[in-house]
């Protein structure tokens, strides 16, 4: 019992950064129904800026950890987001109007981009977050020692996406992002701006899915240039898993996917770690290919 | 004084000329009905003024400003608002959101202040709903605000749709069809409907099949055939001209059943 709990919040940690990738695919695919491959790389790059920051601005030495962290994540959001903007205006609003195939391509072209920048910034080795960040906490939670870490991951994971649902339920740009994500031509016709929406959407995404990419060097200590492409792939499966395009349906499913690997790498085999988060996106493609919360495949009239 | 002038307007279609050198003009707080056969190039003009696609040649004013070029949010920011022939709200929207993103382009807090949310937000967004309710209440859809709009009956579709277009608050309100698929009835009180947005100041351009509806309510008809303007006038003018008539008549069983 002792070993599922451990395994089920451990699942629940990495699930939850999951869920903050895959809610950068699914708002582009709702407003844009482009998948942005470059999503997963943004997200590395949300890792390097959060390690440069840290180091170069000693956060932890004149802030504390608390504080020095949480200053971290607002300048690391706030940069991938403006490096997501930048993506959108360069790399796909000029092709709005092409085939849907060019603005695929053109996302990969953006992935091998970021990836090789990221190379060649920071060099092709492992790079470390300093271990004496955050103080090895345990608490003992009905008598199961769960270290403090991961709780702040999940906790943190949850009030981002909770600020995200009533974000976009609550206000009037989140209307604004839901109506251009149902009907543009008719968004347009209520005086929205649909181009400031899909940057918008561009900002959100990324600043998400860089805090992701923080959260994983804080959690696991060390990043790798080439993370974003496993992260990113198990992101959009969880983005398919709960119904791409749909804000709800990522989250659940980032954080069913993470339970399902952590649970089958523990009591199967851990070798088959990523082949079980593959096999529920072959699963899902084939019995529910609209996921679990998806309406309807969207189809333009 | 014209609210709205259509000046030598024409706009082809690879090699299809859908609207050819049309003008003409719509009074301040007149209703005006653009008519023609299936095919007229009436919804090619409702497009074109409301900036969905761009004229080959001809200007497009609405109070003497300009209109050809603008983007079709900053068209509706100068206070046109429009519905579709087919109707297209977001039905996984309830009745009252449907309204508030109508709203939009009237309020002004930016990302930051719907984050934050600072009271002069919150007294916005307030005051926006109450609007939209307002809007809700004069078609008569108040107690269905909390529906999906997908949810709604036709013909109350049709009366989202325009609630929706009036909480931007236009001068001129463009109606594509209004009374398209509906029952005598509520072609009785949409007619009602027409005249008391009239008598709120705003200026009404509508294409509609109702013959009976549009010689009734309008004050001035615009004929399109093949996308060319073939008459202007009162209904009883249009009534008697024997170009309509004939453009009609021949055109009778092309009107597809509805």
């Amino acid at each position: 019992m002792e070993e599922f709990i451990q395994q089920l919040t451990n699942g629940l940690a990495v699930g939850g950064i999951y869920a903050l990738v895959a809610l950068g695919y699914t708002m582009v695919y709702g407003v844009l129904k482009l998948i942005n491959f470059a999503h997963g790389d943004l997200f590395t790059i949300g890792a390097y800026l959060g390690l440069t920051v840290l180091t170069a601005l000693g956060l932890k030495e004149h802030l504390g950890p608390v504080a020095g962290i949480g200053v971290l994540v607002i300048f690391v959001m706030g940069l991938v987001a403006i490096i997501g903007a930048l993506l959108e205006r360069v790399a796909y609003k000029p092709l709005r109007h092409a085939p849907r195939l060019s603005a695929v391509v053109s996302a990969l072209g953006a992935s091998i981009f970021f990836q090789n920048a990221v190379m060649l910034v920071y060099g092709a080795r492992f790079q470390v977050y300093p271990h004496d960040l955050l103080p090895k906490v345990v608490v003992n939670l009905f008598g199961l020692e769960i270290p403090l870490l991961r709780i702040a991951l999940f906790v943190s994971s949850l009030v981002l996406m909770a600020g995200l649902y009533l974000f976009i339920h609550k206000t009037k740009i989140g209307t604004a992002i839901r109506a251009a994500a149902i009907d543009q031509g008719a968004a347009r016709l209520m005086g929205i701006n649909v181009d400031r929406v899909i940057l918008l959407v561009f900002c959100i995404g990324p600043a998400l899915g860089g805090a992701a990419g923080l959260m994983v060097g804080l959690y696991y200590g060390q990043i790798n240039f080439t993370m974003g492409w496993v992260y990113g792939l198990k992101a959009f499966t969880a983005a398919i898993l709960g119904g791409i395009g749909n804000i709800p349906g990522a989250m659940l499913g980032g954080l069913l996917l993470g339970v399902i690997e952590a649970l089958g790498a523990a009591y199967l085999s851990i070798a088959w770690k990523d082949a079980f988060a593959f096999g529920v996106l072959i699963l899902i493609l084939i019995v529910r290919p609209t996921g679990i919360l998806g309406e309807r495949v969207a189809e333009k009239v | 004084m014209s609210l709205l002038d259509v000046v030598g307007v024409s706009k082809s279609f690879g090699g299809l000329m859908a609207v050819s050198d049309v003008s003409f003009d719509v009074e301040e707080g007149s209703i005006v009905g653009l008519i023609g056969p299936n095919g007229a190039g009436k919804t090619t003009v409702f497009n074109l003024i409301t900036g969905n696609s761009v004229p080959d040649s001809g200007s497009i004013r609405f109070q003497e400003q300009e209109l050809v070029g603008k983007p079709t949010h900053a068209i509706v920011a100068a206070g046109i608002a429009r519905t579709f022939q087919t109707i297209r709200l977001f039905p996984r929207m309830s009745v009252l959101e449907n309204v508030l993103a109508g709203r939009h382009c009237r309020m002004k807090a930016g990302v930051l202040a719907a984050m934050l949310r600072p009271p002069r937000q919150r007294r916005e967004e307030e005051a926006a709903i109450a609007r939209a309710m307002a809007e809700l209440r004069f078609v008569g859809l108040e107690r269905e605000y909390a529906q999906l709009a997908g949810g709604l009956s036709y013909g109350n579709q049709r009366l989202l749709e325009i609630a929706r277009a009036l909480a931007s608050d236009p001068r001129l309100i463009i109606l594509d069809e209004p009374a398209g698929g509906m029952n005598d009835a509520e072609t009785q009180a949409l007619m009602h409907l027409i005249h008391a947005i009239q008598k709120r100041g705003i200026t009404i351009l509508l294409i509609e099949h109702d013959m009976s509806l549009v010689m009734r309510v309008c004050h001035k008809l615009v004929v399109l055939e093949h996308g060319i303007c073939i008459a202007t006038g009162t209904p009883a003018e249009i009534q008697a001209n024997p170009r309509v008539i004939e453009a009609y008549l021949g055109a009778e069983d092309d009107h597809a059943p509805y």
